[in-house]
């Protein structure tokens, strides 16, 4: 992949968006890949967790905006625990999701739940669930 | 001994056989756990906006209220424990968050982060000991091989909420050990069940529950004992369609520590919904004579 980059387009508005709602710097990240080597949903994502950094920190947040990955975060914090960098991988992906929500709304629809599994879901995971999907 | 305690959602409702458990057990072995006269929901995930302290005022709302009944406040769902003690940390570090939620709480006092929240389960280890509990169990787990599960949220992020060593605790393969079980060295205890993903991809909450199980199973284990109302359903309910996947899957039953706690001082278990897991345990149960 051939891409063009330039000090402006680096640094640009959107990433800005991401370090401040998540709290992160994200230049801290040196590309070691431990949070995409133990990260246990990783297998579902289109992009590493460690590839959602490397793209933010190229200023290329488009790509991480339409990416799955933040969307597969449960926010188990394992990669924030061996990040040798300290980064809270996990506010990254719950900025990317916030972002994602504010502009486009809901990521999942509740009515394409069957009721039935909707019935047995604890209440932890209804609330829980909802607040990381809706807007 | 007394001690102030939070529910919460889930085991108010769903995982009531695991409250019903745990407050049981938990007073045979002379700690009254007394629920908040008043108290609403922790928030159920920790809010990771480092920008916005609106989704604190939740669980801080219960903080003070626990700050009322004493120093600390016990609870048993581990993301209430992981949700509630995350939250004191933001409001002990940041005085100007907490400034900002007391101004929107509008209580009488204000809240000045001083509740410890613990886990039942360490309650039970320092102040009752596995000594006292030892000597208090009437019917024995018989060697049962248990794999305890401790899921993430009572281990990460480890400066916040680690109650053990994050990396390998031992505090519920302890417990077992007093209960006269046999607890198993597994390498997957405080790997993710998938939690909330359960609602956007069962498919990988399956995954990820799977790699958790079979690990379990791998290792020795008759039985999975979990912390958590979300990590219990996911464990449990997975397993349903999990052979369909994984062809020649072992099921294996999960249970809270506190219901087999409870089982082991001898008391009543009928209100614990033992029979509520789609994996029967009472075979099991009946097998070791806990039942």
């Amino acid at each position: 992949m051939r891409v063009r980059l330039s000090k402006a387009s680096v640094r640009n508005d959107l990433v800005h968006k991401i370090e401040e709602i998540s709290g992160q710097d994200l230049l801290a990240c040196y590309q070691c890949g431990k949070c995409s080597a133990g990260c246990p949903a990783a297998f579902a994502m289109d992009m590493l967790p460690s590839q959602v950094i490397r793209y933010a920190q190229l200023g290329l947040v488009e790509k991480v905006l339409a990416s799955d990955t933040p969307w597969f975060c449960a926010a188990c914090q394992t990669c924030y625990a061996r990040c040798p960098k300290g980064v809270d991988l996990a506010r990254i992906m719950e900025a990317i999701r916030e972002i994602v929500l504010q502009e486009k709304g809901d990521h999942i629809t509740i009515n394409d739940i069957p009721p039935v599994e909707l019935a047995e879901f604890p209440q932890q995971l209804f609330i829980g669930g909802f607040r990381k999907y809706t807007a | 001994m007394k001690v102030p305690y939070f529910p919460g959602c889930t085991l108010n409702t769903t995982a009531k056989g695991f409250d019903n458990a745990v407050r049981a057990s938990a007073a045979a072995l002379g700690v009254e756990l007394v629920e908040l006269p008043e108290w609403n929901c922790c928030g159920a995930t920790f809010p990771l906006l480092a920008d916005n302290a609106m989704d604190l005022l939740g669980p801080a709302d219960v903080l003070y209220k626990a700050s009322l009944e004493g120093e600390r406040l016990a609870t048993a769902c581990t993301t209430c424990y992981n949700v509630m003690r995350r939250a004191n940390y933001a409001l002990k570090e940041d005085g100007e968050i907490l400034e900002k939620v007391n101004y929107f709480l509008e209580h009488d006092s204000d809240y000045e982060g001083s509740v410890e929240v613990l886990d039942v389960v360490q309650i039970l280890r320092d102040d009752v000991g596995w000594e006292g509990v030892r000597q208090a169990v009437t019917k024995p787990l018989n060697e049962l091989r248990v794999a305890a599960y401790y899921g993430c949220m009572v281990v990460r992020p480890p400066d916040e909420v680690a109650y053990d060593d994050p990396d390998n605790p031992t505090t519920l393969d302890d417990l077992i050990e007093a209960l006269g079980g046999q607890p198993v060295d597994w390498p997957h205890k405080t790997e993710c069940c998938g939690a909330y993903l359960a609602v956007k991809s069962p498919q990988a909450t399956q995954e990820m529950s799977y790699a958790v199980l079979s690990s379990a199973t791998r290792n020795g284990a008759e039985l999975v004992v979990a912390n958590c109302p979300l990590c219990q359903f996911n464990l449990d309910k997975q397993q349903q369609t999990m052979a369909q996947r994984h062809a020649g899957y072992r099921p294996i039953p999960v249970l809270y520590y506190a219901q087999l706690l409870g089982l082991a001082l001898g008391l009543d278990g009928s209100n614990y919904d033992l029979d509520k897991t789609i994996i029967a345990a009472r075979p099991l149960l009946e097998r070791v004579g806990l039942l």
